[in-house]
């Protein structure tokens, strides 16, 4: 598989985990500030 | 192309050479939209006040009213996964997921009318029946479809794809919160516009999972997985058994030597073992979940504020996540039998530990129980469908693993009943409200025992429960 070939099977997989990867992400973040105040 | 072709199953068969790391996503977008069904208790309290807005009014529903709409979505979580679990192996996931998001969405347009018009049964009907009936077909879909795209580590894809369930109301729970503030005003509370947004939202990042979802190709085998299935089946059909020719449903593909009919799985014992070691794992965790902020505050008298124990409630939540994929992903490794054996003995160890802890005032070590047993309650959730192929074969997983899931729903009623009945009870008979979950620990810690020996007892199934395509789906 040529360099070109690698870099299209690449993207999709890339753009598929950000999709999920950006709200789950910003889910935890929300919930680890919460519970930081659980050592305040 | 119509849309209903587009959703069939031969229309979802991956090419050759498909990246099978590109469908963790489409079933990660399923279980992270579905999992907001664990934030629900965000709209518990403006719930109590559509009326009255600032505060609640005589006409306004009750708490024990609003309780029932996630208990309704639970029981038909169960009841749908039960119903289509065999529909969706010959529909396939695509079709499955659409149907999933359809009702999910769908059902939160519904509740929102009956929300505006002040009608509980229509919040029951949308957010219960339709909502739950999402929940059952999109909880059950993307498992099956991993179990087939990575028989090598079948442990760490569903646990991938479960994660996101409980990575949902992470989601859900913030975003919920948002839009009520937004929609707020001096005659809303902002429920049924956040429902309605909600809906939407949901809906279409489902339709990215219903979009790039893809199942195997005739024969397809991870290339690492090949020699070790050899050695595993010996003299069975050649490699490749478990091809699925191009438009041909599940139940027409040749089977693997192991596998097991939807009917004939639910006549072994070990599928009634399986439903007992489900069953109460999720009963000991669901109960004190659900108790976990008041129970900190009140086993730390002056000790935990209500913001820290919200943020012990946080912490949970992350556990729980977190061990869906960590111990999971362990069962490859170790195996599904120890896992659930350590689940149990050392849950049952921890539950009889944490009231000891609370006696010391130790609240880091009573923080620390808590996110280890709460890292096997999700842990159990996760390792329950690779336990399935691994017993049962890959042919009818996903209708088992449906059947599998009325033990949540009884769990998700009986849970949490359970653990308030007990704690009223020890109240009422003048025991401290500190020491009033002592029981409900040592109860939870007997449960666990329970679900040891169950486990304990699960062997191979027997050779004669399994499909033969010569013999009909049957026993004979």
């Amino acid at each position: 598989m040529s360099e070109r070939d690698e870099t299209f099977e690449l993207r999709p997989r890339i753009i598929a985990w950000l999709v999920v990867g950006i709200p789950l992400a910003w889910g935890v973040a929300q919930v680890t500030i919460k519970s930081a105040a659980l050592f305040q | 192309m119509s849309a209903a072709g587009f959703l069939d199953r031969s229309r979802c068969i991956a090419p050759p050479g498909y990246d099978r790391w590109r469908v963790p996503p489409a079933a990660l977008a399923i279980h992270l939209s579905i999992g907001q069904a664990y934030a629900f208790s965000v709209f518990n309290l403006p719930l109590t006040k559509i009326l009255g807005v600032t505060a609640p009014v005589p006409e306004d529903w009750k708490l024990t009213t609003i309780g029932w709409i996630f208990s309704v979505a639970i029981v038909f979580l169960g009841l749908s996964a039960f119903t289509f679990g065999r529909w969706l192996e010959e529909a396939g996931p695509r079709k499955a997921m659409f149907a999933s998001a359809s009702c999910f969405g769908g059902g939160f347009l519904v509740a929102a009318l009956g929300v505006q018009i002040h009608q509980i049964w229509l919040v029951y009907l949308g957010y219960g029946v339709l909502g739950g009936i999402g929940l059952g077909l999109g909880y059950i879909a993307p498992v099956s479809t991993l179990i087939k795209w990575f028989p090598d580590r079948p442990g760490m894809a569903t646990g991938l794809a479960i994660m996101g369930f409980g990575g949902g109301a992470m989601i859900g729970s913030p975003l919920a919160v948002a839009l009520m503030d937004f929609f707020k005003s001096s005659t809303s509370v902002g429920v049924a516009e956040a429902f309605v947004v909600m809906g939407i939202l949901y809906f279409a990042f489902m339709m990215f999972g219903v979009f790039t979802v893809q199942v195997p190709g005739p024969g397809w085998l991870p290339a690492s997985y090949t020699a070790k299935r050899k050695a595993e089946f010996g003299a069975t059909p050649a490699v490749p058994t478990i091809g699925t020719p191009a438009g041909r449903s599940n139940a027409e593909r040749r089977p693997m030597a192991k596998d097991v009919h939807v009917n004939e799985a639910i006549r072994t014992p070990q599928f009634w073992l399986l439903w007992v070691v489900l069953c109460l794992n999720v009963t000991a965790g669901i109960g004190v979940l659900g108790q976990a902020s008041p129970m900190i505050q009140e086993m730390f008298p002056g000790g935990v504020s209500a913001q820290a124990a919200a943020g012990f409630v946080g912490l949970l939540s992350l556990a729980n996540m977190a061990g869906r994929f960590v111990w999971s992903s362990a069962s490859d490794i170790i195996g599904r039998r120890r896992t659930y054996m350590v689940y149990f003995a050392l849950g049952a160890l921890l539950y009889a530990s944490v009231p000891s802890a609370g006696r010391m005032e130790n609240a880091t070590l009573f923080v620390a129980f808590y996110c280890v047993i709460m890292s096997m309650y999700g842990g159990g959730f996760a390792t329950i469908p690779a336990y399935l192929r691994d017993q049962f074969g890959e042919m009818h997983v996903g209708a088992i693993h449906g059947r599998l899931l009325t033990a949540w729903s009884l769990a998700g009623v009986a849970g949490p009943v359970l653990v308030n009945y007990i704690r009223e009870y020890q109240i009422n008979h003048g025991v401290a409200k500190g020491d009033a979950y002592s029981a409900t620990m040592y109860l939870m810690a007997g449960l666990l025992v329970v679900g040891f020996v169950a486990n304990w007892l699960v062997q191979s199934v027997h050779a004669t429960h399994h499909y033969n395509p010569e013999r009909g789906p049957m026993r004979v």
